[in-house]
This record gives C-alpha cells, structure tokens and sequence, in this order.
C-alpha cells in the first residue's frame, strides 16, 4: 500500500482520515480505509513522528489541491462556549484516524486516539493563522501554528517561537509560540478543549458570549456515528448543561469554564492546575460543580494585590463587581495583570458586562433574604 | 518581617548578580545524577546544591549589612524572596545611557525598561510561597518563563532563558529541595508595570 508524499511529506489529504459523512456508511470505503488503518498505524508505530509539514495544505485538513475544501474526514464542529480571541471569526475541525474512536468513559477527559489531528482557523476580515493540534503514535501531543500568506492561497508553519502578522486594516496579530500553547492547552487534563461533554452538549446557552451556530457535532450525533463510545448512558439522555439558579449565572460560569477552565482547572494527578483555590472548570460527572465553583470564587481572597491596595482584595464580592479582583484583571491588558494572562490583547467587554452583571445582581440577590 | 537596610550600591548589586548567573550557567550540567538510584537524600542534596551554585539565594534571600562592612544574604529569611515590610520607594530616575537597571539594597527588587520586580518567595508556606505547587507548577514554570507555568510572564533579571535548559532531574531536585525548606510567610508585592512605576522627582 503506498501513501502518497507531497514534498517528502506522506500526503494525509485524501484515504487516510475515516469519513464521517454519508459516504462512511459505505461498506467497502470502510474496509479500504481499515486496511489503510492498520498498515500506517504499523509503520508509525515503530517510527518517530515525521517532522511537521511546512504548509497547512499538507496536514489533511483539505482536499488535495485546494486550501477551501475541506477534506471529507475533517469535521466542524463548535464549542458552546467559545474562547475570546479579540473578536477573531474561528472555525474548528477535527478527524481521528479510521477505525479509531474516542474514549469518554471518564466523563471530563475524554481519550483521544493517537493520530487525532485539530484545526482551528482564525480570521480578522481574512484568514490569518491555523492552529494544529496532533496526537503522536507515543500518546504525547504536538501544537504547532500556520501564518497565512498574503494571497490566501496557503498557510506556512510558523517557528517554534511564534511570530506577528498584519491582518485586515493593518492590525498587527501575534501568533503564539509553541511554548503558549502549551500554556493553556497543557493545564487541563485533555489538552483538547474544545471537543468535551459539555462544550458539544446539543442543550445549548442561548446567552453564551460569541456563540457560533452550531454544526449538528453533538454527543448523540458522535455516538451515533460510532466515534465516540463509553459516555455515561444520563448524559446522552439528558445532555448535560451548567445547573445555576439563572440563566445568566449558566452564561456567565459557562464563559468563565471556555475561558479560563484550561487553567484553572479541577487538580487531577498530572499537578498542572494552577495552585490556587479557585477553580472554574466545570464536571459533568459532578452535580454540584457550578455551585463549588461559585463557592471557591466568592469571598475567596485573591493573591493578587492591585496597585496601591493596602488591604487583602477578593476575588468576588456579591453585589460590587467594582471591588472584585476577577473583573478587574479581566478587563486589564497589562501582562502583568490581565487575565487570561496570554492570547488575547483587547478585553472582552460583552463578557465583562456579563461577569459584571453576574457579581452586581445574581448574587447579590442570592444573599439577600428572599421575602 | 524586618526591612533591610540597603548598603550597597545598585552597581554592587548587578555585580553580584552577574557573578552568580555566570556561575549557575557554567555550573550546571555538573554531576548529573542517575534517577534508578537517587534516594531521598541524595535529590535533596544535589537540590540544595544546584540552589547554592545556581545562585538563587541572590536574589531570593534578602541581603543584609555585613560586619566589617559589605553585604551578605540574611539566611534566617532564606529564599522568601522581597520583604513585604519593605515598601520600596520610586525608583531613581536613570539618565539616558547604558545604565539600565537598579536594584535594591536587599537584591530583591529591582526595576529596569520591564518596570519594578521583586523576587518571589521559594519557600513552603502555602499561602505565600511554593507549598500548594506541584513538581509540573514548578517544572512549567521554568520551561515556559511563565508564572505557575500558565500565568503572567516572569521578569528580569530571572534567568529563564539559561535555567529553562535544566534538566528534568535537575528541576525536581530543585524543587524537592525548596519544598523541604523553612516554610517563611512573606507575601511579595505584584510586579509593577513601566507606566505604574512612580519615578522620583516626578510623582
């Protein structure tokens, strides 16, 4: 069996990645593509992982020869709650090699196959960059950023250390370095962030800051598709949703897991939450997770101290989002100061309203005796 | 905690500093230890011995006058970084030129074109030092010169470009030596921003 090579670089665009579409109920194509399975996941088995393509076309998100369509077996899909990238348009895929699927026997951090490949596309006007994330046959994950060029016609890889581009009118966009990546993409217990229980639930926020529309990629569609096995039989029942006593406190813990979860994540084994107490992941597997989230935000001190503050500050203080740390870092772009501390240069003002409006009513009433 | 008196000049000071980057980046791949048969005591040891070589008691343990003149790191207060108590006040105001960065006498605050840093606290104490990191909090931290490995970046003058090159080993030594220290509560103050730092004779 041969695999195509563009530029000494096995060409992934067109048999290797399994179909998802209609075409994938085709018995025949699924055998071919087992057979194909199972000879290159031999040959990668034994060898070391070939060196990233230098441009975004030969990484199998298109269809051989072109840089628009994308190839059968890359499917979009859209998170929920979406990460604020300074109002960029973004669109995300995803394909898993043939025959593979995911694991979600543990609930909040599904099993990849080895072999999964993401993109996500960032746009100001235009496209800018492709964001790639890899599964190596060794289990260990690669990240890796692709500039597009002036004509749009394809993107190249970009050095280990990031780099800036100018995007529509002029704007100067940073592109993260590897070690970014690794940043956020590391603290949670999956480094794939956007592909989770939660975030592809079909019972969607409708007052989500961002939302994208969604593409039909939910957890029923996956199951029913056979690419995702072993997540608990309630959850597919009832897709699970952020259970707040309103709907702007869902919206606004919902933001709060996109956003800032990957960080401030639940403490697992792996050590890499950041050693704080406040914790803004949300569980699926845990009724009470939006309440122990409000309750580690609310009233907790805050290390951080702002300029001039004599005294400990707090993180959250219902009913005066003024005197609350977490808004106020939140609308900083200081490196110093603002939260998130990477990725984003202009502050999320309809999240800051949200957040804003969360801390002055929801919970302020929460503590007001109700008559 | 006790404020220090600074006695020695901001030139002394980035002297020292030197000195001790030099030696940690010349010193460094030094005895590198087999893990199969590393006991408890040996990590520790070569812990300590790597935060002795590797100078980090220069800027995170605050200096203190030395009889007879000249200064020497206060070892009571070893590794807890900038004395909160030690309010620092604006920074001198350098003429353009080559001299670009001052230090406070203590060596734990230092202000350059990055705006003020103050050294952080290395000890155990869970609320104000390392007790509640994890060996990844530490190991990230180095290797993406990022604080808790994920937050805001880490400034000048730690050198994060030279120590992001030790290895595994090397850092959980480090690490497990820092945690079996004298757990000092001393809350360091946030780094100050370029546009935040007060400027003498210029409020």
């Amino acid at each position: 069996m041969n695999v195509k090579r563009v530029n000494g670089e096995p060409d992934h665009s067109s048999s290797r990645f399994i179909c998802w579409s209609k075409q994938s109920r085709n018995a025949l194509c699924a055998a071919v593509i087992s057979v194909v399975a199972m000879v290159t996941a031999a040959g990668a088995a034994s060898a070391a992982a070939p060196p990233l393509p230098q441009r975004l076309s030969d990484t199998g998100l298109f269809v051989a020869g072109s840089t628009s369509e994308i190839a059968p077996g890359s499917v979009a899909f859209s998170p929920q709650y979406p990460l604020w990238s300074d109002g960029a348009q973004k669109r995300r895929w995803i394909a898993l090699p043939p025959g593979t699927f995911i694991d979600a026997a543990r609930a909040d951090a599904w099993e990849f196959p080895r072999g999964t490949r993401l993109w996500k596309e960032f746009s100001v006007g235009e496209r800018v960059e492709t964001r790639f994330i890899e599964r190596l046959q060794d289990g260990s994950w690669r990240f890796a950023a692709y500039v597009w060029n002036q004509d749009r016609t394809d993107a190249v890889l970009v050095p280990e250390e990031g780099t800036t581009t100018v995007a529509a009118r002029g704007r100067r966009y940073a592109i993260p370095a590897e070690a970014d990546c690794r940043a956020c993409h590391e603290g949670a217990p999956v480094p794939v962030l956007g592909f989770s229980a939660l975030q592809l639930s079909s019972d969607r926020d409708p007052l989500a800051p961002h939302a994208e529309p969604a593409t039909g990629v939910d957890l029923r569609s996956l199951a029913a598709r056979g690419v995702l096995k072993n997540l608990r039989a309630d959850l597919l029942e009832q897709p699970p949703r952020i259970a707040t006593a309103s709907p702007s406190e869902r919206a606004a813990l919902g933001y709060l897991h996109g956003n800032c979860g990957h960080c401030h994540s639940r403490p697992d084994a792996s050590g890499a939450s950041v050693p704080v107490s406040v914790v803004l992941a949300q569980s699926v597997a845990e009724p009470n997770s939006a309440a122990a989230v409000v309750k580690s935000l609310v009233g907790a001190p805050s290390r951080f101290r702002p300029l001039g503050a004599q005294r400990a500050t707090q993180l959250v203080v219902p009913g005066a989002s003024h005197a609350s740390v977490m808004p106020l870092r939140m609308r900083s772009r200081d490196a110093r100061v603002q939260m998130p501390p990477l990725g984003t240069d202009m502050p999320d003002l309809e999240a800051l309203a949200l957040i804003e409006r969360w801390i002055d009513h929801s919970l302020q009433q929460r503590r007001e005796p109700q008559p | 905690m006790n404020a220090t008196t600074p006695t020695r000049s901001p030139l002394t000071s980035i002297r020292i500093g030197a000195a001790a980057l030099l030696c940690a980046a010349t010193a460094l791949p030094v005895l590198a230890a087999d893990p199969a048969t590393t006991t408890v005591e040996d990590k520790l040891a070569r812990g300590k011995y790597l935060v002795t070589i590797a100078g980090c008691n220069d800027c995170h343990t605050p200096f203190k006058p030395k009889q007879g003149g000249g200064a020497e790191p206060d070892m009571s207060r070893m590794l807890s970084g900038h004395p909160e108590s030690l309010a620092m006040p604006p920074a001198p105001e350098l003429p353009n030129g080559p001299w670009k960065v001052v230090s406070a006498g203590t060596n734990t605050a230092w202000s350059g074109p990055w705006g003020v840093s103050f050294t952080a606290n290395l000890t155990p104490d869970p609320e104000t030092g390392l007790g509640r990191w994890t060996f990844r909090n530490f190991k990230d931290t180095i290797r993406t010169g990022r604080h808790m490995g994920r937050g805001r970046p880490i400034l000048p003058p730690m050198p994060i470009p030279m120590y992001k090159n030790m290895t595994d080993d090397d850092l959980e030594a480090v690490f497990s030596y820092l945690q079996s220290i004298p757990a000092i509560s001393n809350r360091v103050p946030e780094p100050l921003a370029p546009s935040a730092v007060p400027v003498a004779g210029n409020p």
